[in-house]
């Protein structure tokens, strides 16, 4: 399952490492008591903090501190018990303070690991170098005015938990599967929702290739503006072919910061080393380092929800799911919370069939998520109740399930409303036997003369004639019996 | 009326509760002295509407029977780096233009509920950068002693707004800020008391930050009382400084008790340095007699680190307020100087809007923290740092305060040391190892040299023992009665 690039002079290995930048869930900003939410009209979320008035003084928020360890507990990492706020200077219009408050020398969480689910079933470790906690920046948009550029400090100094993974990932599927499983975990732990599209989780990547066999890295691009899993996993494929070119052309990858475009499929260079910043890192002389009891740690610890790796497991090892539904049903916390109120009180690979196989279509059909799925877990789980108490069969049920997706009834009154209850009635299907076998003669004779095979074909037309209602089971015994006859 | 300019704080507040005059006349003749001295340009703005209508509203308490607060009908200058609602605040640069903070800083606020009255906002070095009040957007101030032939001295710096309005009588008291020595030796060079606390005494919210590790505000006042009175005001636990201790303010005036039998007094020989002025020497060992005789002891202590004080402040202090500086951007409030890139606009404003000094330590800052000099400089000035300060923590285990001199010297005229921004900077000499340590400290006035300038004393404490400090200062105060006053 290796990913080679293929080069001129011979083949390549790409080696991928991730910086995710997770909007932390709270109610207020890491440094001030200004409201954190998407949409609201620019600057109506801006305090003195915020916008760095004269003489103003961040303050750390504790909801900050609480997510950010919790996220650390989730990633199976060390957590810092002392950490220390850092200032990185620069300038730019957005960033009031001109400079970030992040965590350099000393973030708060230490190495952890993520673990991939491949599409193969088969599951590999990423290391976690770090986490660490900083501000978010405001927003510049220059397309509002010929001339000037507009600043909305709405997002500025919202708390950013920036993951920062080992360059353990070797391909492009690897990276859509550590942006996915870390997406997971974090809705999972409720510190971060995860939403790519409205900047709430951001990424850059970090590509180098190197010649497959070379254990040395090479020098690293780095690229932003990634704002999907799916541009992600494209602009590894890109700038690697990249680079490839450049050393097969004889030349060098330089360090740098490179700017992905989706439109035209490539990345361009943002900074130049002569221009490259000089942040000026250090201790914000505002705040006090951060230090965190064992205890503190340990309480938020006792209240972790319980995480997709170990969800998966139990699934497996309690509901005996194969790796590969396991691993899709627990992906989403949705999803998960979903198959477990359909499994309830039934087969769960039966449930867990029904889920994925059918339920997902539907969404797909609709192009909506679980959580604005047309059934109800409810429903699908009374639906099972249905065909476990043999009112309905497997193949009525197929039918009432799609007319629960298009009209979100209850399964229970549309098999009432149309009249869809099975037929366990022997004596009903018995006549609807006997009336098939008068009307076939032709067919009774092969099947006399030993094409048992026909069986199946007796078998659709006694369904056809009740509707499909008949139990099939019986409708099978019977149907030898009289045919044997 | 101009009598009641003369009175201390103390005098004022026995003489309101008891009726003999009101907070509005007390105030109207701090508006007129203010208005008689502007020569000496110790205020930038003068606000003496709000200055009538606080001490109106003080006289409708007290008739009221309300009870009064520590400094109720009190006028009172402000340093113009504490940000002042709906007052223009400056820090004395021209990048502030037309800056009204829609906040009031916490100590301000504090000593505005103590039911003060605020006669305007003083000037300063620009950014509270100097020690001569020489870099002021606003122009020098004038301190209101003259030297030999009616020459114009400075008043230090940088909180020398401050201290001329107290010493010229224009204001009972003022607040100042102090991160190397900007209370105490422009409290000295005018011949006030002029008291740095504890870091972490008082709020640092509220006023625009020079060096975030080392600002402190505290009183300049023209007794060791009145300072006593004020710092109660001022003081406090605030959460929004996340620096600010979190501790009860003592009643810091019951600490004057006159009584200092068996105090060990620290003396620490580092601080004699070579070439020190006779005057400084003199007025030092006259300072250790009296201690000695009110009952102390004096012990002679070391502090070995304190000739790398000065290099360690002026590379964490400029690290610090090129940091802290770049919030003056020209986006948000101030002074905007157009250019045709962010960049050009950048330059432009900042080029403009901060004046030389400013400049200076905002490049000594930058150059420090650069990539490739951080540990050379920031790193190994943040070690000396601490070795300073244990320096005195051990000192302290054996003393319960230090006694130096404020200053190397008397205050000079204006125009001398400008062009060497090392000589200024030897000034805080004295000052900048408290400092750094974060140790409270205070100023007073102990004689008069041969030039008829006044000459400080300085006190030195534990960490949060300022009524050591102003025990020890009330009693060197009753022994130096000190009586001189500018002309």
């Amino acid at each position: 399952m290796s990913y080679i690039l293929a080069g001129e002079s011979g083949d390549w290995e790409v080696v991928i490492g991730l910086e995710v930048h997770a909007q932390i869930i709270s109610k207020s900003k890491l440094f001030s008591g200004s409201a954190t939410s998407f949409g609201a009209e620019p600057n109506t979320h801006v305090s003195l903090v915020d916008a760095a008035m004269p003489g103003m003084l961040p303050v750390i928020n504790e909801e900050c501190i609480e997510q950010s360890v919790r996220t650390g507990l989730g990633l199976k990492a060390e957590i810092n018990l002392t950490s220390v706020f850092d200032r990185k200077n620069y300038f730019y219009a957005d960033l009031p303070q001109g400079y970030q408050i992040s965590q350099l020398y000393h973030p708060i969480v230490g190495e952890g690991t993520v673990i991939l689910d491949l599409d193969d079933g088969s599951t590999r470790e990423v290391g976690i170098e770090r986490l660490h906690m900083e501000q978010d920046a405001g927003k510049s948009m220059h397309d509002q005015d010929p001339k000037r550029s507009f600043i909305d400090l709405n997002r500025s100094g919202t708390g950013l938990m920036e993951i920062v993974s080992r360059p353990d990932l070797r391909s492009p599927e690897d990276v859509g599967a550590y942006l996915r499983k870390l997406r997971s975990i974090l809705r999972y732990l409720g510190t971060c929702d995860g939403n790519m599209d409205e900047g709430s989780m951001r990424c850059d990547v970090n590509v180098s290739v190197r010649p497959v066999g070379e254990a040395e890295l090479r020098t690293r691009a780095e690229v932003k503006n990634v704002n999907s899993v799916r541009f992600a996993m494209q602009a590894v494929e890109i700038e690697a072919r990249r680079q490839i070119d450049v050393y097969d052309d004889g030349g060098q990858v330089v360090q740098e910061t490179r700017l992905f475009d989706s439109v035209k499929g490539e990345t361009r260079s943002m900074r130049s080393k002569e221009f490259a910043h000089d942040y000026r890192y250090f201790p914000d002389p505002d705040l006090l380092p951060l230090v965190i009891s064992q205890e503190y740690v340990d309480a938020i610890k006792a209240s972790l929800p319980e995480l997709p790796d170990d969800r998966k497991q139990r699934y497996m090892s309690d509901l005996g799911l194969s790796a590969y539904d396991a691993g899709v049903l627990v992906a989403e916390k949705e999803t998960a919370a979903y198959y477990e109120e359909v499994a309830g009180g039934h087969d769960a690979k039966l449930a867990a069939n029904w889920v994925i196989t059918n339920l997902f279509a539907v969404l797909k059909d609709k192009g909506v998520p679980i959580s604005e799925s047309p059934i109800s877990a409810a429903h699908l789980s009374q639906l099972l109740d249905l065909m476990a108490d043999d009112t309905i069969s497997g193949r009525i049920a197929k039918d009432v399930f799609e007319i629960m997706a298009e009209t979100g009834k209850a399964p229970a009154a549309i098999v009432e409303e149309k009249g869809l209850t099975q037929i366990t009635d022997t004596g009903a299907i018995e006549a609807a036997i006997d009336q098939v076998i008068a009307d076939n003669p032709g067919q009774v004779e092969q099947f006399k003369s030993g094409n048992e095979k026909i069986t199946g074909w007796f078998v659709g037309q006694v369904m056809q004639a009740t509707g499909g209602k008949a139990n099939p089971g019986a409708v099978n015994k019977l149907l030898r019996d009289k045919l044997k006859s | 009326m101009s009598t009641l300019t003369n009175l201390t704080i103390a005098e004022a507040r026995n003489g309101l509760a008891k009726g003999d005059f009101s907070s509005q006349e007390l105030t109207e003749s701090h508006i007129a002295a203010m208005e008689a001295a502007r020569g000496l340009n110790a205020f930038i703005t003068e606000t003496p509407d709000i200055a009538q209508l606080r001490a109106k509203a003080s006289d409708e308490r007290r008739a009221k029977g309300e009870p009064a607060g520590a400094m109720d009908g009190i006028p009172i200058a402000i340093k113009d780096l504490f940000c002042t609602e709906g007052v223009l605040t400056t820090a004395a640069s021209h990048i502030l233009d037309g800056f009204v903070p829609p906040y009031e800083s916490t100590v301000s606020a504090n000593l505005m509920n103590a039911g003060a009255v605020m006669l305007g906002k003083t000037n300063l070095d620009e950014f509270a950068m100097g020690s001569a009040n020489i870099t002021s957007y606003y122009g020098n101030v004038i301190n209101p002693w003259k030297g030999k032939g009616g020459k114009d001295l400075v008043p230090g710096g940088s909180s020398g707004g401050s201290a001329a309005a107290v010493a010229a009588r224009m204001a009972m008291g003022a607040t100042g800020t102090d991160t190397g020595g900007s209370i105490r030796q422009p409290a000295a060079f005018t011949g006030i008391v002029g008291l740095k606390p504890t870091y972490g005494r008082c709020s640092r919210w509220g006023i625009v930050a020079f060096a975030s590790s080392l600002d402190q505000a505290g009183p300049m006042t023209r007794s060791v009382r009145d300072a006593a009175i004020m710092l109660g005001a001022m003081a406090g636990h605030d959460p929004k400084d996340s620096t600010s201790a979190p501790l009860p303010v003592p009643d810091f005036e019951a600490a004057l008790t006159g009584n200092i039998k068996g105090l060990r007094v620290g003396v620490p020989k580092e601080y004699r340095i070579d070439g020190m002025a006779t005057e400084i020497e003199g007025i030092w060992q006259q300072g250790i007699d009296w201690l000695k005789d009110a009952g102390a002891e004096i012990v002679d202590v070391s502090l070995p680190h304190t000739e790398y004080a000065l290099p360690t402040y002026y590379i964490v202090a400029p690290a610090e307020a090129s940091s802290n500086l770049a919030r003056y951007d020209g986006v948000r409030f101030g002074l905007r100087v157009p250019g045709d890139s962010l960049d050009d606009m950048y330059r432009n404003t900042r080029g403009e809007g901060f004046g030389d000094e400013v400049q200076r330590r905002i490049l000594i800052g930058a150059y420090v923290l650069s990539a490739g000099f951080y540990d050379a400089y920031y790193m190994k000035a943040q070690r000396v740092r601490r070795l300073i300060a244990e320096d005195f923590k051990k000192v302290f285990e054996n003393v319960d305060v230090i006694l130096t001199p404020t200053a190397p010297s008397a205050a000079f005229a204006i125009g001398e040391k400008m062009d060497d921004p090392v000589a200024m900077y030897l000034n805080d000499i004295f000052t900048v190892p408290a400092s750094l340590a974060g140790l409270p400290g205070i100023s007073l006035p102990a004689s008069l040299n041969s030039d008829g300038l006044p000459l400080g004393l300085q006190l030195l404490g534990k960490p949060f023992d300022e009524e050591t400090v102003l025990r020890a200062a009330g009693v060197l105060e009753t022994a130096a009665a000190f009586d001189g006053r500018p002309a």
